[in-house]
């Protein structure tokens, strides 16, 4: 039963390794669909170019979908695995700082990376710029600590948050995942091309 | 003209719906393994760490932000995220040499300079360096990992950061269109 390493199915010592190779697929699978362009990326904001959306929504409902299935099967001990806890204020915040970056700089953090390690000079810019910020944050962290730690509301679930059954939330998900799959698709086909 | 180049640029890459399968696969495989999601920002925030302990310890030991990630067993970069880091980077580089892509340029629009680009580069990611320490994630770690489990944080993190990005774009379009 996972999670593997978790459960000392697999050795801890072989975390790291596991870590290298499952970076590698990572790096790998962005890399080939084009997340090592930020013309590509940036396209999600200005309607020529939803990659993103596509790549993204369809990872999540995958992973999500895998996960209820796991559980279901008795695979995966769900209570062993890492939830990201909420902090409101500070997702919030961070959020839209990132999205901010994301149109000014066209990567995120993973395809910086990609973009920088094929030779994108604004990608290794743009990697530059996320230590800098990095450090920018800890040395100003006394001032921002309140906001970081407010509106604590613990590692919750979306489903438990809107008091919904898992199954049900997915089910949601997907459906508006399909949907926005549709609409930009038309968007795609009235905005005109970005040659890049 | 302008159609027939585009599908040029695009067969050079996967469908995007089979990369989110693949991708989704990926994180499906690292929960059931690590018990924990993908992430990119991790390993940037340690190396931080690691260097102003070297150069300043008694500055990250009171700090309260810093001292987090420090402790005596073992090396604050010894850790998955570091190893993970070093296999995106390996991974992209096989991607980009075998489709090849490998080559040192500056990606911008004809519209704007290189030097623009890569001032609006340097300011994007600071801005994510910044955003990603607040959302405890950035869009790997927070967004796609975060909604992958179904944790509430990475939805609002996930809406967040794309909700901003539109909200935005029009103010940056000079950039991109």
């Amino acid at each position: 039963m996972g999670p593997l390493v978790s459960q000392g199915i697999i050795d801890p010592a072989w975390n790291n390794v596991l870590a290298l190779l499952i970076g590698f697929a990572f790096g790998y699978i962005l890399e080939a669909t084009g997340f090592s362009s930020s013309r590509k990326l940036a396209g999600v904001f200005y309607g020529y170019d939803f990659v993103v959306l596509r790549t993204f929504m369809t990872a999540v409902m995958v992973a999500m979908v895998g996960l209820m299935f796991f559980d279901y099967f008795g695979w995966i001990d769900l209570s062993m695995i890492y939830i990201l806890p909420t902090f409101v204020s500070s997702a919030v915040i961070g959020g839209v700082i990132m999205g901010l970056g994301f149109v000014v700089g066209g990567f995120c953090p993973g395809t910086s990376l990609c973009g920088a390690v094929i030779g994108k000079i604004d990608a290794m810019v743009f990697t530059a710029g996320i230590f800098i910020g990095i450090f920018i944050f800890s040395e100003a962290f006394p001032l921002i600590e309140n906001i970081y730690y407010a509106n604590d509301l613990g590692a919750v679930l979306i489903n438990e948050f809107f008091g919904i059954s898992a199954g049900l939330f997915t089910l949601i998900f997907v459906v508006m995942a399909i949907a926005a799959f549709y609409i930009t698709y038309l968007i795609r086909k009235k905005v005109k091309d970005v040659v890049y | 003209m302008d159609s027939k180049k585009l599908m040029d640029i695009d067969k050079q890459y996967i469908n995007p719906y089979f990369g989110g399968v693949l991708l989704g696969l990926l994180l499906l495989a690292t929960f059931y393994i690590s018990g924990r999601g993908l992430g990119a920002t991790g390993a940037v925030k340690t190396s931080i760490v690691t260097a102003v302990d070297k150069v300043a310890p008694k500055h990250t030991e009171s700090s309260s932000y810093y001292s987090r990630f420090l402790t005596d067993d073992k090396h604050p970069m010894n850790d998955w995220l570091s190893f993970e880091t070093l296999g995106i980077l390996a991974g992209a580089f096989l991607s980009g040499a075998i489709g090849g892509r490998l080559k040192l340029t500056v990606e911008h629009s004809p519209k704007i300079t290189s030097r623009t680009r890569l001032i609006a580069a340097l300011l994007g990611g600071i801005l994510f360096g910044i955003g990603s320490q607040f959302g405890r994630g950035c869009t790997s770690g927070a967004a796609l990992s975060g909604s992958g489990s179904m944790a509430l944080g990475g939805f609002i993190a996930m809406a967040a950061i794309f909700g901003s990005g539109y909200m935005f774009a029009w103010f940056f379009r000079k950039l991109w269109i």
